[in-house]
């Protein structure tokens, strides 16, 4: 640690590195301005940075980078801030690299079915961009109209529709990073199966600690056939439950298969006005996509199993304003609950689908015992669930029982072989949880790729990990004479 | 005669997993060509740890085996010192039918994969033109077939793996549940490092249902332009296919383009008669519905123990010119080659038999990486006879920042370089 004197010469110094290699509004030191920066979407983790930079192409970020290593001071990249576990919480010493001036959409090639974006590129411009030949771009988190796909990458995001489509690992082809000493490297390829380490699979969902990614290859889907939406009113979250089973196992594998029990049911309907069916205990939205011939059949069934399991009202959306209607209850979800609750904690947890109906009781007893009330939203067909923790800041003890709420759901996950985190990822957030999960050997491991990327632990330091490792000299290959050819007993072939 | 460092190591491993799993071994053992000492047949992670932990003190280099289908895929290791043969290690440790979720020891055969999810008419979207192929060796080597189109590549599949790392110590990531961020997502990384980060030992895996209609609608062409066109009206029709594959059993011969489709009753077969039609329309050839898939069908133009096989990989759009340009690289040297692959995707394998000329190979090899890297792509090859392998780098070049990277990313799992050392990229 250097002192207090020392780290502001190093800091003006490394401020006049940027003032030279950006545009002169891109290098950010106002008080006022930098507060602006503090926090990502988990407003109750608040660093103020240093300095905050914006630059505008790969090129800048890599001298910003550059700059960064030869001092060694610490950066965090920042997209758009959407992030929901203080992932991009700025380091008090270090520099924060938002990317919202790489906003360009470099290529769309629909023959190849991709497109090529800066990382600051807000998702859903991505789809905006595609939807003219037909196609679109499949994550889709429901902060699609804010969050940018750099942001998306770092954490893996998924969406409504990652149980069909899977996450942003299945529709990242390439993408071009900076590396922590500033290196501009390529990873993957314009065909797929690039030969070497799968280094673009581990750079996704890496949460920021291994570079920034400055220009990535995303896969294009074309758009389905027929899209075919549908409500389902249920008594309680213990028959829509059953009825997702029966849907699974009937061999559907649908678009989307979302649950809202009853508190967040209220908290919806008083915040967007989307009329879900009166007294439901919990409502399904179920999306099939595909071509029309095979959906026409499937949703007849899933209508089938709704109805045997309990369901009193099924809604099918005659049109696009209809599906929009059914889908905006549920996306405004997480925001609706300030409705009913000053504050709140959104909880990202798995488990097993078909522990769903335990982990349910389980935690409305959790609820019941503690007094702290719990909203349930979740992405019901892979078990990824969203508890929305309640509590009022102004009452003493409040947050902290919240707290540990939410923590307890997350054991819960755990004992039932599930994860801490589905994809709001760890960030600072989940740090202290991720040794419920893993073992240190485990966590060492994940660290020799951060290791090899990053060796000083200067890139989004704190994060993902408990503590960190040290890398120390990587060792080289074995030199000298190996023991078994000394020992007479093996020639080097 | 035995050194004493040799019977330490040779006392030690028994000690480790009993004495009647390890054994010298034999010429049937040989890995790429390159003998090894010893073989250690382990059951399980624990065994393999207990091995590794012995391998790490006494600096044995190690080569995991399951079935031994691509135990000479790659480059040609430097030395081996101990094969650690994980065939014992066979078990289906956990179906959960309901989560679509399956878990199983790294020697189980893929076909014992398939056939325990298909009890409860699911499966593991992996096709192995290798039956035999054990789950460990094909995450290893990362090979599918097929339904890769659809259903994603092993990365996208494997959603938790255990591997015991070269100083013996036990490791995860990942876990039983499909969806998940927690932590690094090293079964990527794993995945296609042919064993040169860790072994092996568990997998979990996604499956999906099993459909109960299949078709296959194919058309037969003879120009490479023409079928590039054909693949590129499936890919983007909305027809929604499982898998593009063509074939070619010669250099200029007839080219087949046949897509999979599947799904319920009724419904998959007039999706098949529509894209037909289609195909009709833009091609000029009505496809054919069949029923069951062509013979070649996720087969290898090469086998496990016979032929030069490598990957061409190119960017989907020019699919059609990489045909064209492997006709003419297999014409220029007269060589019978086949190509065969998932043309949707912009990957084919091609397959030239064990009598052509090695100096021919080595040269086509050398011309497809140019062809190949023109759009976008790669030429690695996969397997091939010694006088072939002694000739060529089977990866070819890699871009030296992402290398550095992966020396790097190697250095840190495997310091001492006994992990099949010389198998993989850049001499890794
Ligand atoms: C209302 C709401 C709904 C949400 N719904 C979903 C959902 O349905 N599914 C879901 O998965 N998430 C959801 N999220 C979480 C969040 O939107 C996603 O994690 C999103 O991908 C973050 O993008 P961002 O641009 O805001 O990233 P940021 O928050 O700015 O950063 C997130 C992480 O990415 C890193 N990062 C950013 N850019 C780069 C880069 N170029 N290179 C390297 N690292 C980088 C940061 O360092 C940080 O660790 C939701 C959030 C909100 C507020």
């Amino acid at each position: 640690m250097v002192a207090n004197g020392e780290q502001s010469s190093t800091l003006h110094a490394l401020i006049r590195r940027f003032r030279d290699a950006l545009a002169p509004d891109a290098v950010i030191t106002d008080p006022q301005q930098l507060r602006t920066y503090e926090c990502d979407g988990l407003a109750n983790h608040r660093v103020v940075p240093a300095v905050v930079v914006l630059p505008e192409d790969a090129e800048q970020v890599r001298s910003v980078v550059r700059a960064c290593a030869e001092y060694g001071i610490p950066f965090v990249a920042r997209g758009s801030g959407t992030g929901l576990s203080g992932g991009a919480l700025p380091h008090a010493d270090g520099v924060l690299v938002v990317t919202s001036r790489m906003r360009r959409i470099l290529e769309v090639d629909i023959a190849n079915e991709r497109a090529v974006v800066e990382p600051g590129v807000i998702n859903l411009d991505v789809t905006r961009a595609a939807t003219p030949y037909g196609y679109y771009f499949a994550p889709d988190p429901s902060s699609q109209q804010v969050c940018s796909v750099g942001g998306n990458v770092a954490e893996n995001s998924g969406g409504a529709h990652c149980l069909k489509y899977g996450f942003t690992a299945n529709h990242i082809l390439a993408m071009e990073v900076v590396t922590p000493d500033g290196e501009l490297v390529e990873l993957g390829g314009r065909a797929p199966d690039a030969p070497g380490y799968d280094l673009l699979g581990a750079f996704i969902g890496s949460e920021g600690t291994l570079g920034v990614a400055t220009r990535i290859t995303v896969r294009l889907l074309r758009s389905p056939e027929s899209v075919r939406t549908l409500l389902a009113g249920f008594p309680s979250t213990d028959e829509a439950g059953a009825a997702v089973s029966a849907i699974i196992a009937d061999g559907v594998t649908p678009a989307a298969i979302e649950m809202m029990d009853a508190l967040s049911i209220e908290a919806a309907e008083q915040a967007v006005h989307c009329g879900y069916p009166e007294g439901a205990g919990a409502v399904l939205v179920v999306e099939l996509d595909g071509p029309a011939a095979e959906v026409d059949h499937t949703f007849a069934e899933v209508q089938r199993h709704c109805g045997e399991h309990g369901a009193f009202e099924v809604r099918v959306a005659a049109d696009e304003a209809e599906r929009a209607l059914i889908w905006k209850g549920r996306k405004s979800a997480f925001a609706a609950v300030g409705r009913i609750s000053r504050d709140y904690i959104v909880q990202d947890g798995v488990i097993p689908r078909t522990a769903l109906p335990e982990v349910l009781a389980r935690i409305s007893a959790l609820s019941a015992e503690s007094g702290v009330r719990v909203a349930n939203v979740f992405h019901a067909g892979d078990g990824n669930l969203h508890p929305l923790v309640l509590f009022d800041g102004d009452h003493p003890g409040a947050a902290e029982r919240a707290e540990e709420v939410s923590g307890a759901i997350l054991d819960l996950c755990l004992e039932h072989g599930g994860s801490i985190t589905g994809e709001h990822g760890v960030g600072a957030d989940k740090v202290r949880y991720m040794g419920r999960m893993f073992t240190s050997d485990d966590l060492d491991t994940m660290q020799r790729v951060r290791c090899s990327f990053d060796p000083e632990n200067r890139c989004n330091p704190g994060k993902v990990f408990p503590t960190p490792r040290l890398c120390g000299e990587a060792p080289g290959p074995r030199r000298g004479v190996h023991p078994l050819t000394e020992a007479g007993l093996a020639d080097q072939f | 005669m035995a050194t004493r460092t040799e019977q330490a190591a040779r006392t030690a491993l028994a000690a480790a997993i009993g004495t009647e799993h390890l054994r010298d071994a034999g010429q049937a053992d040989t890995v790429g060509g390159v003998q090894p000492r010893w073989v250690a047949s382990v059951d399980g992670t624990e065994q393999t740890a207990a091995a590794m932990r012995v391998a790490a003190e006494h600096g044995l280099r190690v080569t995991a085996r399951g079935a031994g289908s691509k135990i000479d895929w790659g480059g040609t290791v430097e030395a081996v010192d101990l094969v650690l043969d994980l065939s014992r290690a066979s078990e289906i440790c956990e179906h959960a039918a309901g989560d679509l979720v399956l878990r199983a020891r790294a020697g189980t055969s893929l076909a014992e994969v398939q056939r325990v999810a298909a009890e409860a008419g699911q499966q593991l979207s992996i096709d192995q033109p290798f039956p035999e192929a054990t789950v460990g060796g094909v995450i290893a080597t990362g090979t599918t077939g097929p339904g890769r189109h659809l259903f994603g590549a092993v990365r996208d599949l494997l959603i938790g793996i255990t591997v015991v790392r070269a100083d013996g110590v036990v490791t995860t990531s990942g876990g039983k549940v499909v969806k998940n961020v927690a932590g690094y997502d090293l079964g990527k990384l794993y995945t296609g490092s042919y064993g040169t980060l860790g072994v092996i030992t568990e997998a979990i895996f996604r499956l999906h249902p099993l459909a109960a209609e299949h078709r296959w609608v194919a058309v037969t062409l003879s120009d490479p332009g023409a079928a590039g066109e054909a693949v590129h009206t499936v890919r983007s029709s909305q027809a929604m296919p499982t898998a593009v594959e063509t074939d070619r059993a010669e250099p200029d011969g007839p080219i087949t383009v046949c897509a999979h489709l599947e799904g319920r009753p009724q419904a998959t077969h007039r999706r098949a008669r529509e894209l037909a039609e289609r195909l009709d329309a833009t091609v000029g050839v009505s496809g054919e519905v069949l029923d069951a898939a062509p013979p070649w069908w996720g087969r290898y133009p090469f086998g496990n123990a016979w032929g030069t096989g490598l990957r061409l990989g190119a960017e989907p759009a020019a699919i059609g010119s990489l045909l064209a340009g492997v006709q003419q690289a297999a014409d220029h040297r007269d060589l019978p080659l086949a190509v065969r692959g998932s043309a949707g995707l912009g990957v084919l394998h091609a397959g030239v038999p064990d009598s052509a000329d090695p100096a021919a190979v080595a040269d086509l090899v050398r011309e497809l990486r140019a062809v190949t890297t023109e759009y976008g792509g790669h030429a690695v090859v996969l397997r091939a006879p010694e006088a072939v392998r002694a000739t060529v780098d089977p990866w070819g070049p890699i871009a030296e920042g992402e290398l550095t990277l992966m020396h790097r990313t190697k250095d840190q799992f495997d310091p001492e370089h006994r992990l099949s050392p010389g198998r993989f990229v850049g001499g890794i």
